[in-house]
């Protein structure tokens, strides 16, 4: 202990804490060659990097940390969730809305543990989040002390780099490396872990230390001339393309470029679900998204593809289904930064590692429309026209598809963040919500967590306070981070929840209807002796809604109001996006609707569902 | 199909339970694991040998590469490589079979490093393949313990897998 200039801190922590929190000293801090506490040191980092707002829940082992925030708080702004779960995905919703890094900060053990969700998710949607967590103090490690979990163990797998800080000296070199790692290639959260000490420990930083990363390529990976050449070979001799681009397009901000691709070929564009908003649905060439609930017209396009030009996506099975029977026809360009989704679950003819921003710049500049396709953009057209989303227009009631259509219509002209929770509601909210631009929708797609909704709303709000940000919800989702509707009224987000308020846990009742018999088991969320419990049902709606998300939200000081008359909803759409405030509205849908197209898990094209 | 990887990696706590973790949980198997300190005290030497088909293989190497404590990794059994294992093995060796351990040592190039009354510890170090016969050839005595150390290796000649080509500790900006 005590490299360099660290001065180890004394052992009775609760004195310590005290002396920091006296505010004579702030006025030292921003002076050179001085010491100073790890947790300043922290901020500090912070600060250098950019960050205007942390979402952190104090606790015994990051209170020093909070000390620091309170006297930055002039520079950088602290959110207070109510879970750590909740300012996790809150830094993500800010992330995913940016690209900048979201920050959210938590104590040890349990608050660390509830970082962990929103850490897994991050690395599966590759979103730049750096999760600070307090510590036990370093000479109690390992001893089971109070409040002590190996986070750093626990999230290994987890995370895209991580680190404990032992010594007060590297905080400047680890934060440093946390923001590299963590936004460049393929972005990832990383996590760093702090034990009080080294928070209370005083050093004189040195902030232009140099990071020690040997494994961590520097260079962005790019794509050769020879390779480029040949994919725009490849793309004069197709007769049936396809692009089918994902979230790594969003992460590059390479949506202009796609667009020109787009633009310059005449290619149709298909996007996986973390890709909606990189290419305009609107576009004629768009054939929405592919996949288990994409459009029919997408997965025929891309079934009969031969060429298919992959570009920031990795094969999820979300996407293929049957791996072996998945766009059997086509060659297979891939692109992607990490070399690891290159042949991982499909093999591709020209694989290419790189940035994609860069290769679809070069690719641009050489590329030719294919020589004949005539025939398959004709295709695709009669596709596309046979088989759109659809939904029942002349039903009696509000379908969740169509609270979502019309939505999408009231909020086209404006900057609108639309977020989701994960179920039913997800799937038709990308289905039928028209995105234009890239970070307008946040969905956490990979890991698939119920509850991203509210807190990623939440951040994307902080990110972006003139924008309209919606989270349409479901009710099973809601309730999972239902406490941040606490964060919004008193940090004054005004986020909106458009509630698709059908009693039960949608997506997993669907799959029991399609594929056990309809045998209800746990997915009716009111009373268990209701007759719904048990799928006896009477009608489409589930009698007596529970709870009343009204009163629940007015009680933590929203507005809300409930619609459940089809004639009612523009009116009440319309309240909810003119209010200024936060604003909550639960409509009432009913439960036997099912998302379609679907292509059950595992199977191929040839098993798509249609009705 | 066998690959003998050869991993260097920051000689950091928690280096080995990444490695290890990323390979359980995505389903590899690894038939040895050796790690020990390199020429150069902040780099970590760990030599995998891995059985499966070449896409297998691709995916472990990738994984491997993309652990930012992972410097590089390389297939070197493409290679012309020297391959050891070092085992010790106690054996049972009471009065009249002594003598016949001790030629098999001998034959083998081993050592006897301890003599007890009816037991006899060998330390014996060569290619995979060796040591597999001197366990066949011994276990008619009985063999009490043993222990292995999992393999090394190195590619021969002046070529060097290390980072000082990628200028060692490369201090990024």
């Amino acid at each position: 202990m005590g490299r360099g200039d660290a001065v180890p801190a004394r052992s009775e922590p609760e004195q310590a804490t005290e002396t920091v929190a006296s505010p004579t000293e702030q006025k030292q801090e921003t002076s050179e060659g001085q010491l100073k506490r790890g947790a300043d040191v922290v901020i500090e980092s912070l600060l250098a990097h950019g960050v205007e707002v942390v979402f952190a829940y104090p606790g015994g082992a990051s209170m020093v940390l909070h000390q620091s925030l309170i006297r930055y708080q002039d520079r950088l702004r602290t959110i207070l969730p109510r879970h750590e779960q909740g300012g996790s995905f809150a830094a993500q919703g800010y992330a995913r809305a940016t690209g900048k890094p979201g920050i959210c900060m938590a104590t040890s053990g349990p608050g660390a543990t509830n970082l962990v969700t929103a850490i897994a998710d991050a690395k599966l949607d590759s979103i730049p989040i750096i999760a600070i967590t307090g510590q036990v103090k370093t000479h109690v490690i390992g001893t089971d002390a109070f409040q002590e979990t190996p986070i750093v163990e626990v999230c290994r797998g987890i995370t895209k780099h991580h680190a404990l800080v032992t010594e007060v000296a590297d905080i400047p070199r680890v934060m440093k490396e946390a923001f590299y790692v963590a936004t460049t290639g393929r972005p990832g959260p990383v996590l760093i872990d702090i034990p009080k000490d080294v928070q209370e420990a005083l050093i004189v930083p040195d902030f232009e230390v140099a990071m020690q990363l040997p494994g961590y390529e520097v260079e962005e990976p790019r794509s050769h001339p020879e390779q480029v050449r040949q994919v725009a070979a490849a793309i004069k001799r197709a007769r049936r393309p396809i692009i089918y681009c994902g979230g790594g397009i969003i992460s590059a901000e390479a949506s202009d470029d796609l667009r020109q691709l787009a633009k310059q070929t005449g290619i149709p564009v298909t996007m996986t679900v973390m890709g909606l908003g990189a290419f305009p649905n609107a576009d004629p060439q768009s054939l929405d998204m592919l996949g288990m609930h994409g459009s029919v017209y997408a997965n025929y396009a891309i079934n009969e593809a031969d060429l298919i030009l992959a570009l920031g996506v990795r094969f999820d099975d979300r996407v293929t289904g049957k791996l072996s029977e998945f766009a059997k026809y086509a060659k297979i360009i891939h692109v992607d930064i990490d070399a690891s989704e290159l042949n991982k679950n499909k093999v591709a003819h020209i694989p290419i590692c790189s940035d994609v921003k860069y290769f679809l710049g070069e690719l641009n500049q050489i590329v030719e429309p294919p020589d004949d396709m005539s025939d398959w953009l004709e295709q695709c057209a009669t596709w596309k026209r046979e088989d759109p989303y659809k939904y029942d227009q002349n039903y009696d009631g509000i379908l969740q598809q169509h609270a979502i259509s019309e939505l999408s219509r009231l909020t086209q002209d404006r900057h609108t963040i639309i977020t989701v929770g994960v179920g039913q509601h997800q799937m038709w909210a990308s289905q039928f919500y028209q995105f234009q631009r890239p970070r307008t929708w946040q969905s956490s797609s990979g890991l698939g967590t119920m509850g991203f909704g509210l807190p990623a709303a939440m951040g994307a709000q902080v990110a972006h306070p003139d924008a309209l940000v919606v989270d349409i919800d479901g009710d099973g989702s809601f309730q999972m981070n239902i406490q941040e509707l606490a964060t919004c009224h008193c940090e004054k987000l005004p986020v909106k929840v458009m509630l698709l308020n059908n009693q039960h846990l949608g997506m997993v009742m669907q799959w029991e209807d399609r594929f056990m018999n309809g045998v209800r088991a746990h997915t009716y969320l009111g009373p268990i002796d209701r007759a719904e419990a048990v799928g006896n049902g009477d009608g489409p709606y589930a009698a007596d809604r529970y709870p009343d998300y009204v009163n629940i939200a007015k009680g933590y000081g929203w507005a809300a109001s409930s619609v459940s008359r089809k004639d009612d909803l523009v009116d009440a759409l319309t309240e909810m996006i003119d209010t200024r405030g936060p604003y909550l509205l639960d409509v009432e849908v009913p439960y036997q609707e099912h998302v379609l197209p679907m292509i059950p898990g595992g199977a191929s094209i040839n098993e798509l569902i249609k009705e | 199909m066998r690959h003998v990887l050869s991993a260097l990696v920051q000689n950091v706590p928690g280096v080995l339970s990444h490695v290890a973790g990323m390979l359980a949980s995505r389903g590899y198997n690894i038939d040895s694991l050796a790690v020990g300190e390199t020429e150069n005290p902040d780099l970590s030497r760990m030599t995998f040998v891995v059985f499966g088909d070449d896409a297998l293989f691709e995916q472990v190497r990738k994984q491997l590469q993309k652990i930012v404590t992972v410097v590089r990794v390389d297939d070197i059994s493409s290679q012309d490589f020297v391959e050891r294992d070092l085992m010790l093995v106690k054996v049972q060796a009471p009065e009249g079979v002594r003598s016949d351990i001790r030629e098999l040592v001998e034959i083998f190039r081993g050592r006897i490093v301890d003599v007890a009354p009816d037991q006899v510890m060998v330390e014996i170090s060569g290619q995979e393949s060796k040591l597999e016969a001197f366990i066949d050839m011994v276990r008619p005595f009985g063999i009490v313990e043993l222990v292995r150390t999992g393999r090394i290796a190195m590619v021969r000649g002046i070529s060097r897998v290390s980072g000082e080509d990628k200028g060692g500790i490369r201090k990024a900006e």
